[in-house]
């Protein structure tokens, strides 16, 4: 300390060390945006600045005195930079709000440019009841519209002159009897299913089918069946059941049951009429003083299809053995499920291509 | 099937119960309720009156009189009514003031044509029993005054309709009806079949039956001296209006009237019309017949006829002829009671467009048992309510048949539901059916017979469809169960009595499935992937008009020409099956806009039909006993239609909308070919694009779509005339593309690309070729020539003008090059792009633009 020279060392003297720093800070302070900033920057913290030109002289002292020059002019530049970092947040953090205000857009404009399509409610219902039946281990099998009269009929037991077949109200292609129809019902792919493939067989085959109906509100001459198919060795009408039951409730929701009623269909026999519980008021609508409910009529159950264990002459059309083997079969309307799955309430609507009817169901359903 | 509900409780002891709850129990045992009809429930304050005096009243439109009623109140009542029918004296149903009618109708005081009327004299009509109005309705003398008329008159009654399935038509019977609900009851059943025959001696009118494949059984009885004017009582037509059945005659009333109660069609003669033996047989060819409804019809040799001397007299169980049918003066009769083919019967309605009451039970199965039965108590009923006296003998011809029999161990109707049932029970339901059960398996029970329907239950067929096991029963179906002749059959007796709810719900472990295939996953991607982008999938029907095609401007050798026509189409103008989907597409297009939707994207996914070139006209209709072999599978096969599946889209209007961003984009050529790479992409596929001439579309904005060497369709601007015949909006573009085809050239799995780290440098390049020169094979060339360094390659710009001088378009694009293991150097790439230039002007001519 003795022996240094305070007159050729003034930068590094204790008062203009304090000044500049409090120069700097009073520059940092009064600088109006990042622009001022940056030259209180250039000036105050920037290689030509008083402090930086002090810090240089450091090295020119004598080694005894550097250690408290170097200590008082440290301890003003980190003084300095602290300022100028605080000024810089605080305009940026303005600027930044400022700038955003001014970027602000209005986020409710529309921007339907190119609208999203659709797929057909009954394509998707299709789907996903197929995928009900992949995901219980069935694959999905195929046949086709236009069919030979012997899988339309002769093959499931509907002999020629059987009152169930003129029930069918039959487009004939080409002539009466040419033996080609289209088919009235997806059970052709039964047949196909079990002339095709190797045993077990667990099939679902969903698909469009065709009768003589005039369209209206609850017919249409070309509308969409699926039909379930298993033949196993010891398969019951329990299993049946089982099997409903379970499709039901991935349809409709846990607790949806279905019941049976006797009916006839010349393919099963025994055979069932299938009704679901009604998924809206759980049934509960069929009581009475309860409230009526639209979906089921209050009778508590839909009529969802028919099913019944397949009859072993089927069986013995198609080469299997019904000693050793036995099946079940089922199949339902699919615009009948999407009218009371999803409220549709005239078929026409499912038929004419209106895109207003199609575009809410989206890609699934 | 309509049953009144007093009808069924003359048969069974039913518990009193609602009608809904008759109804819910034979549903539950397949006997569907339809609807219940309620009759008279409403109707109060109608009693028995007698008139005592009658004033005509004068001065009026039409004949009014004012009556004076005892209807044992303190005084008589005063009555104003319009009919003239009845006298002082008689018995008459009047509805008192605060009465009501069926159907709500209330009754008050008022006056009327100047005179008080308190309540009213009531016609048949009015009181719901039919359809006569007349006049009023006279009641027997002697009815008691005051009497309710609603009991007097079974008012009172509830009709529960059935829906019966084809298989039972025993259930197309009060008989059948009663018997299941006595069952589901668990009460007693009196079977109306059930009457003492006298013993005959001798034969009525002659007949014989010629032909025994067409009927079985064939009975005759005769009543003499029949009052042709005598009327059938009030409870038989009420009977039978309830039942659906308009009463005619007290004749034919009766016939009508034990068909509904037994199941047995009946038919009756005028016997003074009748020539000779009555012969049961096939028409012969030419023969002709007047049917009751006034029809002459040409007879098949396969109808069955009941013939006489004269010729055919009648269509055997379908419909009577016109010449024999008993008349206002008829006074002796007839009776028919028959057992006809069931498959005969079918066949014949069906021929002839004639469904009656009774073809309907024929061909579901009538109980051979009944002809003898029910045509004694047809003629019983003829002599007690027309005054007949019914004639001694009776003609029975008939042919031996041999009852079905089923052996099953007693255990399979619980193999066949999944739960057990015990061996008492199982008999014990089968007895109710009316089945006789005998212990131990009958070896000849598997001769079997030939159910209703005609088909064969014997030989190997009985063999194939036997059960066994343990504890073996023998069955014998009643005479009116004709439809139980297999052993799932009787599975299906026990455990629909035992109830269906009651079976238990298993779910079966399917063996693991291999999911959806390849083939299904592309159509499922194929559906979204065209939704996504933008377009709206319809289902439209696959029937089209020999039209389209010229609206198509197919040329006349075109393939899609050649469509499956169907033989009852719905409408006549669309016979064919679609080869195309574009019709129904566009038409639905049509609808959209004509609804104000005038930006529309459609697809549609579907099978088209393409009738093989030399296909048979006819797949023959194979035997069912066994499994048909693989020539006989192909012989149904070859002559069905090819049924590839096809994918469409149609495209109108904005494809891109305007907005308040700006304007829009109309949907182009370019979006239809866009369209078929997006789904081509889904399969994986890159589609080669070329120029095309190709109907529909506009001749110089078509492009075949390839994959590979396949075509898989086409796609661009429909042509202007077609637009026009279609009145499509104008510039409608459209796609078709065939999924199968795709399907076939899909690639196997995707192999992983390994990617480069080392720096991309690119080049651009600006070309110019005669504006002819299609860009796909200019970018072909460039690919080619620049070599494996050419990452990617990008068109960006498109340039036709002066600059590049007339009849000339220049093509900029920007090429990546990149490699694999370092970075490349100016003079590689460089060398690259030159080798791609060099390639370009070799095959298309391009020149470097300066």
């Amino acid at each position: 300390m003795s022996d240094y020279d305070p007159v050729e060392v003034t930068p590094l003297h204790a008062d203009e060390v304090s000044r500049m720093e409090a120069d700097a800070i009073e520059a940092i302070k009064a600088a109006a945006d990042l622009d001022a900033l940056k030259q209180a920057r250039l000036a105050h913290a920037g290689d030509r600045s008083p402090i930086a030109l002090a810090n240089r002289e450091i090295g020119a002292l004598p080694p005894a005195a550097r250690a408290e020059a170097g200590k008082r002019v440290g301890g003003a530049r980190k003084a300095i930079n602290e300022a100028l970092a605080a000024r810089q947040a605080e305009l940026e953090a303005e600027r930044d709000a400022r700038v955003l205000v001014e970027e602000t857009v209005d986020v409710s404009l529309p921007w339907d440019r190119r609208p999203r399509g659709a797929r057909h409610p009954m394509t998707t219902l299709q789907e996903r009841i197929a995928d009900a039946f992949v995901a219980m281990g069935y694959e999905v099998a195929e046949g086709p519209e236009l069919e030979g009269e012997w899988f339309n009929f002769d093959a499931l037991n509907i002999a020629k002159d059987h009152p169930a077949r003129s029930d069918h109200d039959t487009f004939f292609v080409g002539s009466t009897d040419s033996g080609m129809v289209l088919r009235t019902q997806t059970s052709p792919v039964q047949v196909r299913a079990l002339l095709q493939r190797e045993l077990p067989v667990y099939v679902i085959s969903p698909g469009k089918t065709f009768r003589t109906d005039e369209l209206d509100a609850t017919h249409t001459p070309v509308f969409h069946q699926t039909e379930g198919l298993a033949v196993d060795e010891g398969l019951t009408m329990a299993h049946l059941k089982g099997t409903l039951d379970r499709f039901a409730e991935v349809m409709f929701g846990e607790g949806i049951t279905t019941r049976f009623r006797p009916n006839y269909f010349p393919f099963t026999e025994p055979s069932a009429e299938m009704d679901l519980k009604c998924f809206v008021c759980r049934g509960a609508s069929a009581i009475p003083g309860n409230p009526p409910c639209r979906t089921c009529k209050s009778e508590g159950w839909i009529e969802w299809g028919g099913c019944g264990m397949v009859n072993p002459r089927v069986l013995i059309a198609c080469g299997v053995d019904p000693a050793r083997y036995s099946g079940f079969a089922f199949g339902m309307g699919i615009e009948r499920t999407l009218m009371f799955r999803h409220n549709a309430e005239d078929m026409r609507d499912m038929v004419e291509g209106d895109v207003r009817f199609t575009l809410p169901f989206g890609m699934e359903i | 099937m309509k049953v009144p509900l007093s009808w069924l409780r003359e048969y069974v002891d039913l518990p009193a119960v609602t009608a809904h709850e008759v109804a819910d129990r034979l549903t539950a045992a397949g006997l569907k309720l339809e609807a219940i009809t309620s009759h008279g429930h409403d109707v109060k304050n109608v009693v028995v009156g007698e008139v005592l005096t009658i004033e005509e009243l004068t001065g009026f439109k039409k004949p009014i009189r004012h009556c004076t009623v005892e209807v044992g109140e303190a005084t008589p009542r005063e009555i104003v009514c319009g009919a003239t029918n009845f006298s002082v004296g008689d018995r008459v149903p009047v509805v008192l003031p605060g009465g009501v009618l069926p159907g709500g109708f209330e009754v008050g005081a008022r006056k009327t044509y100047g005179r008080m009327s308190e309540g009213m004299i009531c016609s048949e009509r009015e009181l719901g029993l039919g359809d006569d109005h007349n006049g009023i309705m006279v009641l027997a003398a002697g009815t008691p005054i005051g009497t309710d008329v609603v009991e007097l008159l079974g008012l009172r009654d509830d009709v529960i309709e059935l829906e019966i399935t084809p298989d039972i038509g025993y259930a197309l019977s009060i008989r059948g009806v009663a018997r299941e609900a006595a069952t589901a009851f668990g009460v007693a059943f009196r079977d109306p079949a059930d009457v003492e025959l006298p013993v005959e001696s001798g034969t009525s009118w002659p007949a014989s039956i010629a032909d025994p494949t067409a009927c079985d059984r064939f009975v005759l009885r005769e009543v003499h001296g029949f009052d042709p004017a005598a009327a059938s009582p009030l409870w038989m037509r009420v009977r039978l209006m309830r039942a659906g059945v308009r009463p005619v005659s007290l004749a034919v009333d009766v016939t009508n009237y034990l068909m509904l109660e037994l199941g047995q069609p009946l038919h009756a003669f005028d016997r003074a019309k009748l020539q000779g033996e009555i012969v049961v047989r096939r028409a012969a060819a030419g023969e002709r017949l007047e049917t009751l409804d006034h029809v002459v019809r040409d007879l098949d040799p396969d109808d069955i006829l009941i013939t006489d001397q004269s010729g055919p007299i009648s269509m055997a169980g379908t419909m009577g002829g016109l010449e024999t049918e008993i008349s206002d003066d008829s006074t002796d009769i007839v009776i028919e009671a028959a057992h006809f083919s069931a498959t005969g019967i079918s066949r014949e309605s069906r021929r002839h467009g004639l469904v009656s009451e009774a073809s309907k039970r024929f061909e579901r199965g009538v109980d051979r048992e009944l002809p003898l039965v029910a045509s004694w108590r047809a003629v019983r009923m003829l002599a007690e309510l027309g005054g007949a006296s019914v004639q001694p003998g009776v003609t029975h011809a008939e042919v031996e048949v041999s009852p079905a029999r089923i052996a099953i161990p007693s255990g399979y109707p619980g193999r066949v539901a999944g739960m057990a049932y015990s061996r008492d029970t199982v008999i014990a339901r089968l007895e109710q059916v009316g089945c006789v059960v005998t212990d131990g398996d009958d070896p000849a029970v598997r001769r079997g017979g030939v159910d209703p329907t005609g088909v064969v239950t014997g030989g190997a067929l009985a063999a194939k469809l036997a059960v066994t096991g343990d504890d073996m029963i023998t069955v014998t179906p009643p005479s009116w169960r004709p439809d139980l002749t297999d052993p799932n059959d009787l599975a299906e007796e026990v455990i629909r009595l035992e109830g269906y709810e009651s079976l238990p719900s298993v779910l079966p472990s399917a063996p693991a499935g291999a999911g959806l295939t390849e083939a299904q996953r592309l159509r499922r991607r194929v559906g979204r992937a065209l939704a996504e982008g933008g377009h709206v999938e319809v289902l439209s029907y696959p029937f089209i008009s020999p039209d389209d095609f010229d609206r198509l401007l197919l040329p006349a050798d075109d393939a899609r020409r050649v469509a499956a026509r169907l033989a009852n189409p719905l409408s006549e103008d669309e016979p064919l099956m679609r080869t195309t989907l574009l019709p129904g597409l566009l038409k639905t297009l049509v609808r959209n806009v004509g609804r104000g939707f005038t930006d529309v994207a459609l697809f549609e996914t579907g099978s088209v039909y393409r009738p093989r070139a030399g296909a048979p006209g006819v797949a023959p209709v194979l035997g069912v006993e066994r499994r048909p072999t693989a020539e006989e599978l192909a012989s149904i096969e070859s002559a069905l239609p090819d049924q590839p599946l096809r994918v469409a889209v149609v495209l109108a209007g904005e494809f891109e909308r305007s907005g308040w961003w700006g304007a829009g984009r109309a949907a182009t050529w370019a979006d239809a070919v866009q369209a078929a790479r997006l789904v081509a992409a889904e399969a994986r596929v890159e589609l080669s694009i070329s120029a095309d001439q190709h109907e529909p579309w506009h001749p110089g904005r078509c492009a075949a779509l390839y994959a590979g060497d396949t075509l898989v369709g086409h796609a661009g601007e429909l042509h202007p005339r077609v637009i026009e015949a279609y009145g499509l909006p104008p510039r409608t573009v459209a796609m078709e593309l065939e999924l199968s085809r795709l399907e076939a050239a899909m690639p196997g799995p995707v192999q992983a690309p390994s990617v480069s780290a080392y720096p991309v440098a690119t080049q651009d390049v600006a070309l110019i070729v005669p504006d002819f020169t299609p860009v796909a094979d200019v970018e072909a060339a460039l690919r080619d020539g620049a070599g494996a360094l050419l990452e990617s390659i990008r068109l960006f710009d498109v340039y036709a003008g002066e600059q590049v001088g007339e009849g000339n378009k220049s093509l900029a694009y920007s090429m990546r090059f990149r490699a694999a293991d370092r970075t490349l150097t100016v003079e590689e790439t460089t060398a690259a792009r030159d080798a791609a230039v060099a390639m370009a002007a070799d095959r298309v001519g391009a020149q470097l633009r300066g």
